[in-house]
């Protein structure tokens, strides 16, 4: 047999799935010792260029309440053309399509190679996409002038057939009609009065016929027609260029010592409303582009007088952010009634201060939509994250899918206690649901409005069995993936994965199921459930629990003397872990201190989205090292790394940091690079930049891009990463020659491993 | 006569560039600065010299005067009725006394005092004559010959003529004649006395007498007397002797009027003021029947005489209290010292003293304020006097302004306020030695001490927000509702407006107007425009919040036409287009004003709406309106909530409107109820304008609707006002009426106050009023330009006080009276049932004039009905009054039309009340084809008419041509191109243009005609007998009237039996 690591990759390549254990603890005892829980990260829409969707549809399971699709897992038997369900048992028909069905002639869903397989819906015509803009007017005259270009270079990027919108605004809200002749109209609401979408589709004339229910596409295909606010890419992009170009600064004056009057707030509820009434339940991107905090109207975040300055974490911890609450809520509401809809939320918050982001997280974090933080539209880093919004896969199709519903099935030993990801509940009660909620609970079904290949969620499950009756060996559990979504070619589709893990007994097996531990996956994992409850708990807690997770972890599985700290040792399997959970505690994701509320909220938004590897990146920045010395690699990331004669490259996910040692720098600076002779120093130096560059071209959202070196301001961001191994405390006990001390307080890896042997092996603890 | 030396006299007069006559006589040099329209060098000013004849001048007489007389003389000339006859210069002597300068001048020429004294004649004359204007100061009388008459005054007023009476004792009295009215008396006297008369403004009153040839046609008539009942002496017979009482029961005719008559008879003197016996006598004894209706006062007769005696005379306000032309002469005005009676009217120049004679008497005492009358081009617009930057220069306790009533004191250190007698101290940068005679040196060149009316420049502190204003806005809002689409009208609109805004406003001297303009076009949600010049096309937004207005854009919504002209014209071509296809029929209107008030507030300005709309507002927003009209609550006391506005947002909006200076002027087109009481209630809170076409047709009333359009933008305006009329102690303004907004009881607002706007001011007595001093009162108004400065526009008049009811009688203004009561009359019936209105209304006139007859008529048969001279036609207007739709009270006027009236009613002012309820029938069958003059107008009666005429009439708000059964076909072909009336089409409002003389001038007499009325009316064109005949005949005031209400005969009669129960 393989071994884990292959097995697990092997796994994620075809699944999209990693577990935390891949042997299961057969009682529901014996999984709650294991400290981390069984889960799994799964990406429901892993991109499998190997994989052709198959053009018919799923076959069901007939029982009302299990309608599991038929997978490789299951018992057929070709004779009688019955199968049956792994899940509940259920012995089903084989529907009439299938009479030629034999065991030498299966269906594509029965073959082991598709535990992963694809459907396509050929039922009901299709809707097209659509992409309502909705653009602050209250920016500078060049980042209006750069925002406005960059929305006209898209419509060349948007499939022809897809609808666009534009609503602009300022102190007042601006939905523009598209396909008027001679005179440019719209239809502008106050920015301070909440509407409800009744009144807004009023407001702006839509059909009230149009307004349905479960997404009648006939109602949609008669919005087509009379909705004056949404029209066709292909029919209006002449007006829509000509529209954008006229596009002018909110003409309010802004008096001294204010702030514009931003109505965000209703500018996104009169957005939300517009494909409420027109198309419910139909793919639909929401663009948000903000140049500042709203300032006025509901959800509004800070007043306008720039003598208040919008909220700190500070003023958060008082208990001092008047608006804040509110304006939560608001976005909240406005967050759930978007996911109703299947629709998504993007937000593009390029300002120099904060814009509310963490208010208007939900928006996106419900939804499915992106945030993108910048410091001005003016910037590569929006324009190229903005472009590739709108990127495509091998296939031609976008990156993006919609209106995603997500089902988990479970076999009976197993439970889902819930989801921490992009998505909202849809309360699908369910014998699959267990009482025990760990992030969005309670259901066994999701919605994802908004859904590209790199969506991941984190899925917890519970065994089910007690202690005294645990499930048998060698019986496996099985749990299927049932992802529903619509693709970006407007298709309805299906996706459907199913995995099977075998039950271990923890008395006995208990290493076996050590060395079935995902160690990145778990710490993914489990970094995901203390930024989950760091959205509501206090910081400090939220690190003691982690704390305490680990410490239980390291007695569980730590092989050690009691209270002999030197003799403690950690499987291979674990080995990785503790270093993960110390960079974690020092990550923005759960540090506030240096970040203000919107950056925080901003790197919590992808961190529980993004897949596992970039997860980690994040958690656990990357290190490169160039040198003379040899082809690059990858360094500890250490201040012992940061060396005279090198350039560190640095990947957090966010930022993508080139450093260059002292030595380095003072050659560059000499110019040697420019010399024939020194040719090699110039391949050095353009070595990292190329890999940046690689980096750069696949990351989304653009991290933001670093050049610096020894003693530069923004080699900050570096020091602030890398281990403070050596610190101006501890420089000359240590007495290295190499590496930079780092001027902090904070702990470094070696004291925390310390302080973790001691408490795991401590009799007391 | 006066003419000449009108036209003649530069110095006040003519100039042109400043104001007139001033400048060349102050011409300050040094002054200047401070008034640009002075320009004039100093030295000219002598002025003052000889005769002058303003009041304070005739102090002068003594004076240091100064050189130059030249100038003034003529002024002199103009004062004086006739110059020519009284050369100034004779005066000097008289002219002791202070007060009256005007009699002074008077005084000489008359007749030797001596005739006068004997003659009471003769003193009539002078009476009459000076009194034209102001004689009311009467009493002092300088000349000799006056003085016994004095006595004479106070009782004597309209009494029925003592004429001759030699001096017995009573006579005098009546003869007070020398001050009003009177008139009448006159010409006994030796031929003389003639001269005199002319001028008087009462002349119609009185009786002129005789036969006056002038008057020919009226009343003179009666001579016979009639029969029973009345005394008529008939003018002349009354002769010499016939005095007393009866003759003229009327007054007899106007005869005063003219210069010329006085020689003629003596004996004329028939006719008292006037006293009516007429009816009285029918009901005394036979059945009136008899009566005939000449010999009743005739209110065309009384115009007629009054524009023949005073007309074309330059009208000097030199005098305290004097009495101006009636408000249907043409003449001059020259300021010296008082406010023209085109910015002010009173309902009585002579103010009883005390508060109980006040109410003996019930004679209201009211002054119409139309305080942006427009003055005719040869008469010099208001100076601007700019007192730099601390403001213009207030007393500082009542805070009125400085004026001519300020008395300089202590060597001009300190001044004295004529309304408070507070005393301040004159500003170092103000100071000025005073002559001899106590006046500042400077009098002359500055208006404010010198004028009646004039402006100062308001500094920040009169600004709203102390900040400087910008120029007023004027926002175009078209209701693009199926209908008006349908109709035409939004396409007639937008295309008029392309050549219409070429034509704003704009300040004197200035290239291109500095308004701004807006559209906005609305069915149940509101458009509006962004028309920046930089834009290609233009931006329509769309604003369907109704229940919350706001406006969408600033920039480019409010904006120079010259500037965005292609854009405007893009749009204007848009307009019609954009909703061609559009089957929206509901509307707003709330939220439409609110829009007005956003966009004013947001561009910081005040200016005024035009609002073009069809129906009533039933759309799901603020203000909607629910159809209330029933007729069944036609007299009964609930009727008066017909013409009460529904209740909600109306009342707030006026309010935001006036508090923003947003004026609202609306066009309705409605095809059947609209609740104009309601929707009008803004306009008519706001210095707005309702205009209303029922049942609108492009092709007829399209030019009559654009008109009105043209008219209202282009007529001289100010914003944002806000006005206070400040009165010398003893009494004080009460009541106010107009197109107005009060927050408090002192404080007038106005969004906006245009030419036609007046407004109605009741004073009430606090303290007893000295003779002495007389009255004054200072209207101020604060108000916008359109170039946006801020400025005040004072108004100052002085008025008598007496202790005498006689005075006050003599004093009074019919004209001003009927516009108090139709006012007065119009707000009370928000409140009280229409009958009972009406009982007031009848019981007030029987009691001021049973109150005159019982005070100030020479005792007579209570058979007969005596009327003051002044009030003559009293009567007949108080009657059509309460024939007004308003009043009526008839299930078959429309309520909104009814309602319409009433508000338009609130916003008259005295021209348009009297023409209103007075209509001119002007007959143009026997045109004199080459003549300028207009035929003279006949009574509205349909006796008057006859089946082979061509009439016709206009009010002021509707226009008939109407034609005669057997009207000769050559008058109908060469109108209207038919062979005869039969082939005449049933809908035309317009002649068609022909090619000959007859047609030439009846249309350049409409045309005319149109010119001169605020609002333009719409040419209906009735055949006798034909169906539309009725709309034509309710207007004929002195007939019975269709809807319910006496003839003017019945109701004299009922009068004067009332006021034979009141005298018993």
């Amino acid at each position: 047999m393989a071994t884990y690591q292959e097995f697990i990759q092997q796994n994620e390549d075809r699944d999209g799935v990693r577990f935390s254990w891949n042997l299961w603890p057969s009682s529901r005892l014996e999984a709650t010792r294991l400290v981390v829980p069984v889960s799994c990260l799964f990406t429901p829409l892993k991109e499998r260029p190997d994989l052709p969707p198959v053009q018919y549809e799923p076959v069901l399971c007939s029982r009302a309440n299990c309608k599991a699709v038929l997978n490789p897992l299951c018992q057929v038997d070709f004779r009688a053309k019955i199968w049956a369900c792994n899940f509940c048992f259920q012995r089903n028909p084989f529907p009439p399509s299938y009479a030629g069905i034999s065991d030498v002639n299966q269906p594509a869903e029965l073959m082991p190679q598709f535990s992963t397989i694809e459907y396509i819906v050929q039922r009901g015509p299709t809707a097209p996409l659509i992409f309502l803009y909705v653009v602050d007017t209250c920016l500078e005259e060049e980042d209006l002038q750069a925002l406005k270009e960059s929305l006209q270079m898209s419509l060349s990027l948007l499939p022809p057939n897809a609808l666009v919108g534009l609503i602009t605004f300022g102190r007042m809200v601006q939905v523009h009609e598209l396909s008027c002749e001679g005179i440019a109209k719209s239809y502008v609401f106050r920015g301070t009065k909440d509407l409800t979408s009744k009144q807004i589709q009023e407001m702006l004339g839509l059909k009230p016929a149009a307004t349905g229910q479960q997404g009648r596409p006939q109602a949609a295909q008669d919005a087509e027609a009379t909705c004056k606010f949404l029209q066709p890419v292909h029919r209006v992009d002449m007006n829509l260029t000509d529209l954008l170009g006229e596009l002018q600064r909110d003409p309010w004056p802004v008096p001294q010592g204010k702030r514009p009057l931003r109505s965000t707030g209703v500018a996104l509820s009169v957005a939300v409303g517009l494909l409420e009434g027109t198309y419910p339940n139909t793919g639909a991107r929401v663009m948000l582009f903000i140049g500042g905090p709203p300032t006025q109207g509901p959800g509004m975040v800070v007043g306008d007088e720039l003598k208040l300055p919008i909220r700190s974490w500070h003023d958060i911890q008082k208990d001092n952010a008047r608006h804040l609450k509110k304006a939560t809520k608001y976005y909240e509401a406005m967050a759930n009634r978007t996911a109703v809809n299947g629709h998504c939320i993007d937000i593009y918050a390029c300002a120099l201060d904060q814009s509310g982001l963490l208010e208007m997280k939900c928006l996106s974090n419900l939804t499915g939509g992106h945030i993108v933080m910048g410091d001005a539209f003016n910037t590569s880093l929006f324009k190229q994250t903005f472009q590739r919004v709108f990127s495509k896969d091998y296939n031609g199709d976008f990156r993006m899918a919609f209106g995603g519903v997500l089902e988990v099935k479970t076999s009976r030993e197993v439970k889902v206690c819930g989801t921490i990801g992009p998505c909202v509940s849809l309360n699908a009660k369910g014998p699959s649901v267990s009482e025990n909620e760990m992030g969005t609970g309670g259901t066994s079904q999701w919605k994802i409005c908004g859904l590209n290949p790199s969506t991941t969620l984190a899925i917890f499950f519970e065994v089910v069995n007690q202690h005294n009756a645990p499930v048998p060996q060698g019986g496996r559990g099985v749990i299927q993936f049932v992802t529903q979504y619509q693709h970006s070619s407007t298709q309805r589709r299906i996706r459907v994965s199913t995995v099977a893990r075998n039950w271990a007994d923890a008395q006995t097996q208990i290493q076996h199921i050590e060395s079935s531990f995902d160690q990145e996956a778990a710490a993914v994992i489990m970094a995901r459930l203390g930024v989950f409850r760091a959205e509501s708990e206090e910081g400090p807690d939220v690190l003691r629990w982690l704390d305490r997770q680990l410490i239980r972890l390291c007695q569980k599985f730590g092989q050690f003397n009691k209270d002999d700290p030197t003799s403690f040792k950690l499987s291979e399997s674990l080995s990785l872990y503790p270093q993960f959970m110390f960079h974690l505690r020092r990550s923005p994701f759960l540090q506030v201190f240096n970040n203000s509320p919107d950056e925080s909220s901003y790197y919590r938004h992808h961190f529980v989205r993004q897949d596992l590897t970039q997860s980690l990146i994040m958690v656990q920045p990357i290190l490169y090292s160039y040198s003379f010395h040899g082809p690059p690699e990858p360094v500890l990331l250490d201040s012992s790394s940061i060396l005279q004669d090198r350039i560190l490259l640095m990947d957090t996910f966010f930022q993508l940091v080139i450093y260059h040692g002292e030595t380095i720098a003072q050659w560059r600076k000499a110019g040697y690079q420019e010399m024939a002779e020194y040719e090699n120093f110039k391949q050095l130096l353009l070595a990292p930049l190329d890999d940046a560059q690689e980096i750069l071209q696949t990351r989304f959202p653009m991290p933001r891009y670093v050049d610096t070196e020894h003693g530069g301001s923004q080699a900050r961001f570096l020091l602030s990463k890398v281990n403070p191994s050596q610190t101006h405390n501890n420089l000359y006990a240590w007495g290295q020659e190499t590496g930079a001390p780092i001027l902090t307080d904070d702990v470094s890896l070696q004291v925390f491993m310390d302080h973790l042997k001691k408490l795991a092996v401590s009799s007391s603890a | 006569m006066s003419q000449q030396g009108y036209v003649a006299a530069p110095p006040y007069s003519q100039a042109q560039p400043g104001m007139g006559g001033y400048q060349g006589g102050f011409g300050a040099g040094p002054a200047q600065p401070l008034y640009g329209h002075y320009g004039g060098p100093p030295q000219t000013f002598n002025g003052p010299p000889t005769g002058m004849m303003k009041a304070p001048v005739s102090s002068a007489a003594g004076m240091p005067p100064p050189a130059a007389p030249s100038q003034y003389n003529p002024n002199v000339q103009q004062n004086g009725a006739h110059p020519q006859r009284y050369p100034p210069p004779a005066a000097p002597a008289s002219y002791g006394q202070p007060l009256q300068s005007q009699y002074n001048n008077m005084a000489p020429a008359a007749p030797p005092p001596a005739q006068q004294l004997t003659n009471q004649m003769s003193t009539m004359n002078l009476g009459s004559y000076a009194s034209g204007p102001m004689q009311s100061p009467p009493p002092p009388t300088n000349s000799v010959a006056q003085q016994p008459f004095q006595p004479a005054p106070p009782p004597a007023m309209g009494q029925p003529m003592m004429p001759p009476g030699p001096q017995s004792p009573h006579m005098s009295p009546i003869m007070s004649a020398p001050q009003s009215p009177q008139a009448n008396m006159p010409m006994a006297g030796p031929p003389m006395a003639g001269p005199p008369m002319a001028g008087p403004p009462m002349a119609g009153p009185p009786m002129g007498g005789p036969p006056m040839s002038g008057m020919g046609r009226p009343f003179p008539a009666p001579l016979p007397p009639g029969p029973g009942g009345f005394q008529q002496p008939g003018p002349g017979p009354a002769g010499p002797t016939g005095y007393p009482q009866q003759a003229g029961q009327f007054g007899g005719h106007m005869a005063g009027p003219q210069p010329g008559m006085m020689g003629p008879q003596p004996g004329m003197m028939g006719p008292q003021p006037g006293a009516f016996p007429g009816s009285a006598g029918g009901l005394a004894g036979p059945p009136q029947k008899k009566l005939d209706p000449d010999s009743i006062p005739s209110t065309t007769q009384v115009i007629e005489d009054d524009q023949a005696k005073r007309g074309g005379q330059v009208y000097n306000t030199n005098i305290r209290g004097q009495v101006p032309p009636l408000v249907t002469t043409e003449f001059p005005i020259q300021d010296q010292g008082n406010a023209s009676p085109r910015f002010i009217r009173c309902t009585t120049y002579s103010l009883p003293c005390t508060a109980d004679l006040a109410k003996q008497c019930q004679v209201p005492l009211a002054a119409i304020i139309k305080p942006f009358a427009s003055v005719p081009k040869n008469e010099t617009p208001l100076y601007v006097v700019n007192h730099g930057e601390t403001g213009p220069i207030r007393c500082n306790r009542c805070k009125a302004y400085m004026c001519p009533y300020m008395q300089f004191i202590d060597g001009g250190r300190r001044f004295q306020c004529g309304f408070c007698n507070c005393v301040n101290e004159v500003p170092a940068f103000y100071f000025q030695h005073l002559d001899h005679m106590g006046r500042r040196v400077d009098f002359y060149e500055r208006p404010e001490l010198s004028l009646g009316s004039y402006e100062f420049a308001a500094t920040l502190d009169y600004c709203k927000n102390n900040k400087v204003q910008n120029p007023p806005a004027f926002l175009f809002m078209i209701d693009v509702s199926y209908n008006n689409v349908k109709s035409g009208l939004v396409k007639l609109i937008c295309d008029e407006l392309k050549t219409l805004l070429d034509n704003l406003p704009c300040e004197d001297g200035s290239e291109s107007s500095a308004i701004k303009v807006g559209f906005v076009t609305y069915n149940k949600v509101l458009h509006f425009y962004n028309v920046k010049s930089a834009l290609a096309q233009p931006q329509m937004m769309v604003v369907s919040d109704t229940a919350e207005m706001f406006v969408p854009l600033l920039d480019g919504f409010l904006v120079n036409y010259q500037e965005s002209r292609a854009v405007i014209y893009n749009l204007l071509d848009q307009i019609p287009d954009m909703f061609a296809e559009s089957n929206e029929s509901e509307t707003v209107f709330v939220p439409v004003i609110q829009a007005g008030v956003e966009a004013f507030k947001a561009a910081e300005c005040s200016g005024k709406l035009f609002i073009f709309h069809s129906s009533m507002p039933t759309a799901e927003a603020p203000g909607k309106l629910k159809n209330r009209d029933d007729k069944k609550l036609v007299n009964t006391d609930k009727e008066k909530t017909l013409f009460q506005p529904q209740k909600g947002v109306y009342e707030q909006l006026s309010k935001e409107c006036v508090a923003q200076g947003c004026c609202v002027d609306l066009f309705l087109f409605p095809s059947q109820y609209v609740d104009v009481a309601t929707m009008a209630d803004v306009p008519s809170h706001t210095g707005g304008s309702v205009y209303k076409y029922n049942n609108f047709q492009v092709e007829t009333d399209g030019e009559h609707f654009l008109t009105d359009l043209r008219k209202d933008v282009q007529k001289s305006i100010g914003f944002d006002a806000i006005m206070r009329v400040r009165t010398s102690t003893g009494f004080r303004a009460t009541e106010f009426f107009g197109a107005i907004h009060m927050n408090n009881t002192t404080d007038i607002e106005m969004a906006a106050v245009d030419c036609d706007k007046a407004l109605t001011v009741e004073f009430k007595h606090d303290d007893t009023l000295s003779e002495e001093t007389g009255a004054h009162m200072q209207c101020a108004l604060l108000y916008t330009t359109i170039n946006g400065q801020r400025r005040l526009r004072i108004h100052n008049l002085s008025l008598n006080c007496s202790l005498q009811l006689s005075e006050l009688y003599k004093s009074c203004e019919t004209d001003s009276l009927i516009n108090f009561f139709a006012k007065s009359a119009c707000r009370a019936i928000l409140n009280q049932p229409l009958k009972n209105v009406r009982e007031i209304l009848v019981n007030q006139t029987a009691h001021m004039l049973s109150c005159y007859r019982k005070n100030c008529a020479t005792p007579s048969a209570a058979s007969q009905l005596i009327l003051p001279d002044a009030m003559k036609v009293f009567p007949v207007y108080m009657n059509s009054l309460m024939k007004s739709a308003p009043l009526v009270g008839s299930t078959e006027l429309s309520t909104d039309d009814r309602a319409h009236q009433r508000l338009s009613i609130m916003a008259m002012g005295v021209e348009d009340t009297q023409l209103l309820l007075y209509p001119r029938l002007t007959p143009l069958h026997n045109l004199d084809v080459g003549s300028e003059a207009l035929p003279a107008p006949v009574r509205c009666s349909e006796e008057r008419l006859s089946e082979s005429g061509m009439f016709l009439l206009e009010n002021g708000q509707s226009m008939f041509l109407w034609l005669g059964q057997a009207s000769p076909p050559d008058i109908v072909q060469s109108l209207f191109n038919v062979p005869s009336l039969a082939h005449l089409q049933g809908n035309m409002s317009a002649l068609p243009e022909l090619d000959n003389p007859l047609s030439a001038k009846v249309r350049s007499i409409i045309s005319g005609l149109m010119e001169k009325r605020p609002n333009s009316m719409k040419l209906q064109i009735v055949r006798q007998k034909d169906k539309p005949e009725m709309l034509f005949r309710q207007f004929l005031v002195e007939d019975k009237s269709l809807h319910g209400g006496a003839s003017y005969m019945d109701f004299l009669c009922y009068v004067h039996r009332e006021i034979r129960l009141l005298l018993t």
